[in-house]
């Protein structure tokens, strides 16, 4: 996960302050890895320096923590190349995934998740296959073969999960919106 | 244009009663392909097998192998085709109880017309690649459900099938039993180019073939997310 396009994810709803964006994080992803106020400044402070996001009044004055930050058009296009990046499948990518759908909700609507889910399904099945085939080899190791049978598993569980989220998408939706 | 499809349904409709089990499926199937068909439990996969196997016949739509269509055919000349280049696997491997393991397997040459001792020896070479030729003259019943399955799996490739049809082939059995009958399946397919249509509602049994397939509502489900059904 990147905390940077989370961020930017987080502003698609309007400018924010530090205090606001760790609020809305903490919200909105109260799963994920906990984010501290200097994560959100020194984030912030990357993203403005790479132009993905800006003062929303440049004419105001103060430090970062008194600065309502806006995201770009840059900064859009940035976060819509991550939405369509599937993530490496593997196990213990949930909360990833979980993430990844929660921003395209916020940021980009209910087909831009569904796009997403499909791509990543489709990503989950080789990934899956390609174990099988490892494992089906006649000259596999035991240990691969416990060690494909431990990744199968998991991919499986991740598939069953990304099909119940998609059942459940538009309640998700809802929620977010509310 | 590639090679025509070994097995094709095209536009394939089929009912019980007036409840609907495929609306209008197209699936094609190359020679020596192992294809999944996965979906929900009553989304019609099952159904697809039989009709694709010329066991039911289709309401509308058609259903062709090497390039003559089939479904049309009478049900004789469907059970002759059947016969001859099809084999089919079920849950429960439906096994004649009352035969010993080798006997079972060596029916289906029997009813083609082998003589008694060359059935019995093909039937022993195909429970010795399976590892249970020390069950040969084992009934069913004192067998456990892996080496069941994989006597019904010798049986449904006695004759050397050009296409192999398994609907939910371990379903029945735990995982590791389970993965032994696929693993011979897969095996015995790739060296003999053996065509399969595999129906699964489990992605790691899916996980075994070179493509799947999704069907949700008795339609086929591009996404494998169940989009079509997915209300906005």
């Amino acid at each position: 996960m990147s905390t940077g396009h989370v961020l930017l994810g987080l502003l698609t709803r309007g400018p924010l302050h530090g205090y606001e964006l760790k609020r809305a994080y903490d919200h909105r992803l109260p799963q994920a890895k906990p984010l501290g106020f200097g994560q959100v400044y020194a984030t912030l402070g990357r993203l403005e320096r790479d132009g993905f996001v800006a003062p929303d009044d440049p004419d105001q004055a103060g430090g970062p923590e008194r600065t309502a930050f806006g995201i770009t058009a840059q900064g859009e296009t940035e976060l819509s190349t991550w939405l369509g990046t599937i993530e490496p499948p593997s196990p213990h990518v949930t909360s990833a995934l979980l993430t990844k759908v929660t921003v395209a909700l916020l940021a980009a609507g209910e087909q831009r998740a569904r796009d997403y889910l499909v791509a990543q399904r489709a990503a989950h099945s080789t990934r899956l296959r390609e174990y099988t085939k490892m494992k089906s080899d006649p000259d596999a190791r035991l240990a691969d073969v416990i060690a494909a049978d431990y990744a199968i598993a998991h991919l499986d569980a991740d598939l069953r999960w990304l099909r119940t989220t998609l059942d459940r998408v538009a309640e998700l939706r809802q929620e977010i919106s509310e | 244009m590639s090679t025509s499809p070994m097995l094709y349904g095209r536009g394939v409709v089929r009912s019980y009663g007036r409840t609907p089990a495929l609306r209008g499926v197209t699936l094609d199937v190359a020679e020596g392909e192992i294809v999944a068909v996965t979906g929900p439990s009553g989304c019609g996969k099952s159904t697809l097998l039989l009709c694709l196997a010329g066991i039911l016949r289709p309401d509308a739509g058609e259903i062709g192998y090497r390039e003559q269509r089939i479904d049309t055919w009478s049900e004789s000349a469907r059970a002759r085709l059947r016969r001859s280049e099809f084999g089919v696997l079920f849950q429960f491997g439906q096994l004649v109880a009352e035969l010993p393991a080798a006997e079972n397997v060596a029916l289906p040459l029997l009813l083609a017309g082998a003589r008694r001792r060359e059935a019995r020896t093909a039937a022993l070479s195909w429970l010795d690649r399976f590892g249970i030729a020390d069950l040969a003259d084992n009934r069913p019943g004192d067998m456990s459900g892996g080496e069941q399955q994989r006597a019904a799996l010798a049986r449904a490739l006695v004759t050397e099938p050009r296409v192999l049809f398994a609907d939910e082939p371990t379903g029945a059995l735990d995982s590791l039993a389970g993965e032994r009958v696929l693993g011979h399946l897969v095996r015995v397919a790739r060296e003999q180019r053996t065509t399969v249509v595999l129906v699964t509602h489990d992605a790691r049994v899916a996980g075994y073939a070179d493509r799947e397939v999704m069907l949700r509502d008795g339609m086929l489900d591009p996404s494998g997310l169940g989009l079509m059904s997915g209300a906005v």
